[in-house]
């Protein structure tokens, strides 16, 4: 034992200060496709065709066709970006796509300023710094299991942020939910739900849990937490990094900022 | 169907034809159902015999309204889980079979048909009202029952373990799975065959790259498609990349269970660091968007790719030999959670479970496809059967997966990486894979205008969640986490 004491030691600080410093966590890492309209052309609808969660939807209007755009669905399979012969959808590295209103994540031609969230602040006074979080997988891949796992890996360290996973709900401030709640899940995720005190909150963690994603849908899979319980924070991504889940947990705390409004990535 | 050689049978002939097989020494992988026409179901039935033959594979059509077959579940147990399935999903009764009751589907379940006839509407979600689960009947005065699951302690996937334990001792244990059921199989349906990609990443998170490539295998053969060289190469090494960073959280949390907090955190390091390697050289840290039919979407810059594996190797083999000099963690392997050889082939064990407990079984070694046939294969084998087994031979793929991806960067060819791909009405094809953790089969079925008409995934998890319990009953409940970390096991790949 006193060898693994020694051992531990000797590999040093292994834990990267992200947030802090702004130096990324997940160097190449391919994240949502960055949209260009003024380079889509009309009658052109190959990206929507290579999108399997439908995502990306061409609407008939007066005005003839639209591109209409969601990145709660998105699941950066860069399908669309690498068959869009206009370069319309960009390859990016924009991964941090936490928001507090669904509304956010769709793209927005005519983007306007939003009010202040009021719930966030809320939160804050309430809890000052720390949170525990009860997670509940209603039906994932295991891809966002495998990422909430190395938040507490020596790198991440999530406890340094003063976040921490508790095995029951009765003492749980966070509801996280990963998975399109599946027709078996949904009882076991609402009582789960229903055993935490309040105040609490519930986090839509990757796409699955925010839209059903890639797989939503059919005769068992359901289409995420919307609609099953009030969500209060919603993190696409497929499987959304750890850095991501990490700006995720700290936008509920009001301690970061939101990066994306009405579908638009702040740099 | 392309990658075997097919045996037509009747109904009657079943159970004679599986005998005859078994008594050839093959072993038979996975049976599934599937509506050639809408109300004619054909049962598949997919063996493997020997190294680098084909697989036999028995056919078997359910002519004139016939709902009914004879269980082999009784003279081949591993088919046990399968027969429940296609009971459950196809609406085939198999008349015999040793435990009937329902697997995928949890009772209350009603879906208006089986969910994987045709003639179900894709988007219908089916009617639940959940029901208490029928559990074997308990005896003896100080006989309690502990529901475990299917929320967890930990970031942990659900299922639910039940446990019958006198004291410390468990006498009997009875996982309740597929909670997680998702219905992927019936969602391929109607797909393009570059759509079904990205739903096969999907199958099980870990494993995305092992399903991608089985499942674009399946694709390759079933259009006679040529994969150029490069993508073959590529396609070993990012199969033994997803290998080596799932070995190491494997160790890492096989210390969480044995209480070795430094070796906790030191493996999970050594993961962390192979997926931002994948994340640097790929663009996603689970492998996941590189693979289509035909080849790879797009060619792989990888230079510095072996210098940083150099470097992080001295770290690799360190943590190893530490591990296996610590006797707290050993104490607490050795012994635990013992699986026999017979038990091991008869249940269906798979991967790193089976090898562990004695049978040489790797398809990278019996079936090779990408370059595997390219590459020696180290097939590692132990005998003992027990958690120390399990963990040392996911160690020794680590130290064949680093030479392994090596020797394909010393190796690699240029040129493209991509084919075309001729759609293939009506075509059908096997594609299979030895993933981390163990053997995975896509079969799939192309319809008239070579769009998918079923796809059967047959996972390593699915196999090996069905073997687990047999090690647990008559253990203890200090050894429980220890032995369900050795066996590595997945749930969404087990339930899709």
């Amino acid at each position: 034992m006193p060898v693994w004491t020694l051992y531990g030691l000797k590999r040093g600080v292994a834990t990267n200060p992200w947030p802090q410093g702004h130096e990324t966590t997940a160097r190449g890492v391919q994240g949502m496709p960055r949209f260009h309209p003024e380079r889509c052309t009309e009658g052109c609808r190959i990206c929507a065709d290579v999108c399997l969660p439908g995502a990306i939807r061409i609407t008939e209007t007066k005005k003839g066709e639209r591109l209409s755009l969601d990145y709660g669905k998105c699941v950066a399979c860069q399908m669309c970006t690498e068959f869009c012969p206009h370069d319309a959808m960009e390859k990016s590295e924009d991964w941090a796509f936490a928001v507090s209103k669904r509304a956010d994540l769709i793209w927005d031609e005519a983007l306007a300023s939003l009010p202040a969230r009021a719930l966030t602040e809320k939160i804050h006074s309430a809890f000052g710094r720390s949170l525990h979080v009860r997670h509940v997988d209603a039906g994932s891949c295991n891809g966002c299991e495998s990422e909430l796992q190395a938040l507490n890996n020596p790198y991440y360290n999530l406890h340094r942020l003063g976040i921490f996973f508790t095995p029951s709900p009765r003492f749980a401030d966070l509801l996280l939910v990963t998975g399109t709640v599946t027709y078996a899940m949904k009882e076991a995720l609402l009582e789960t739900y229903n055993a935490m005190p309040e105040p609490r909150w519930v986090m839509a963690m990757g796409t699955c849990a925010v839209s059903g994603g890639a797989v939503g849908g059919g005769y068992a899979c359901g289409r995420g937490v919307e609609g099953i319980l009030p969500v209060d924070i919603y993190v696409p991504g497929c499987p959304p990094n750890p850095a991501a889940m990490i700006q995720g947990l700290l936008l509920l705390l009001n301690r970061t900022t939101q990066l994306v409004q009405g579908g638009h990535y702040a740099k | 169907m392309i990658g075997a050689t097919e045996i037509k049978l009747s109904p009657d002939e079943l159970l004679e034809v599986c005998r005859r097989l078994m008594a050839e020494g093959a072993r038979l992988q996975l049976a599934y159902a599937w509506f050639p026409e809408p109300g004619t179901p054909e049962l598949i039935y997919l063996a493997d015999k020997k190294r680098l033959e084909p697989f036999p594979l028995l056919r078997c059509r359910l002519l004139d309204g016939r709902r009914e077959l004879p269980s082999l579940a009784a003279i081949t147990p591993l088919l046990g889980w399968y027969e429940r399935e296609i009971q459950d999903l196809c609406g085939i009764r198999f008349n015999g079979h040793p435990e009937p009751a329902p697997l995928v589907l949890h009772e209350g379940a009603q879906p208006p048909m089986p969910p994987l006839d045709p003639r179900y509407q894709p988007e219908q979600m089916m009617a639940y009202s959940p029901q208490p689960w029928k559990l074997p009947p308990v005896e003896g005065d100080d006989v309690q029952q502990l529901p475990f699951g299917p929320v967890r302690a930990d970031v942990l996937e659900s299922a639910q373990i039940v446990f019958y334990y006198v004291g410390e001792g468990i006498l009997h244990c009875h996982p309740r799975l597929f909670f997680k059921h998702r219905g992927l199989e019936k969602q391929f349906e109607g797909l393009s065959p570059l759509m079904g990609v990205v739903l096969a990443e999907r199958i099980s998170g870990v494993d995305s790259f092992a399903h991608a490539l089985a499942f674009c295998q399946a694709i390759e053969s079933a259009c006679a498609c040529r994969v150029p060289q490069r993508a073959l190469y590529l396609r070993v090494l990012l199969a033994e990349m997803e290998r080596l960073y799932n070995h190491l959280h494997y160790l890492g949390q096989l210390c969480h269970t044995t209480t070795l907090k430094v070796g906790e955190a030191q493996g999970k390091l050594l993961e962390e660091q192979c997926k931002q390697m994948n994340g640097e050289f790929t663009g996603s840290r689970f492998l996941r968007a590189l693979l289509m039919p035909g080849g790879m979407r797009r060619d792989l810059n990888l230079s510095g790719l072996g210098e940083q594996l150099r470097r992080l190797e001295p770290q690799i083999v360190d943590y190893l030999e530490e591990l296996e000099t610590t006797n707290s963690h050993l104490d607490r392997l050795l012994t635990t959670g013992p699986l026999p050889r017979q038990v091991a082939f008869d249940q269906g064990a798979s991967g790193p479970i089976k090898r562990a407990s004695g049978i040489q079984r790797d398809l990278r070694w019996s079936h090779p496809y990408a370059a595997y046939g390219s590459f020696t294969v180290d097939v590692p084998v132990r005998t003992e059967g027990d958690a120390h087994a399990r963990s040392r031979i996911r160690m020794e793929e680590i130290r064949a997966s680093l030479k392994l991806i090596y020797s394909v960067l010393e190796q690699l060819p240029n040129g493209a990486v991509s084919a075309e791909v001729r759609p293939a009405p009506g075509a059908e094809a096997i594609g299979w894979c030895e993933s981390t953790r163990g053997s995975i089969y896509h079969c799939v079925h192309l319809d008239e205008a070579g769009r998918l008409a079923r796809v059967k995934v047959k996972s390593p998890s699915f196999s090996n969640w069905r073997v687990f319990p047999f090690t647990v009953h008559d253990s203890n409940m200090m050894d429980y986490a220890i032995n369900e970390a050795s066996f590595g096991l997945t749930m969404a790949g087990c339930d899709r």
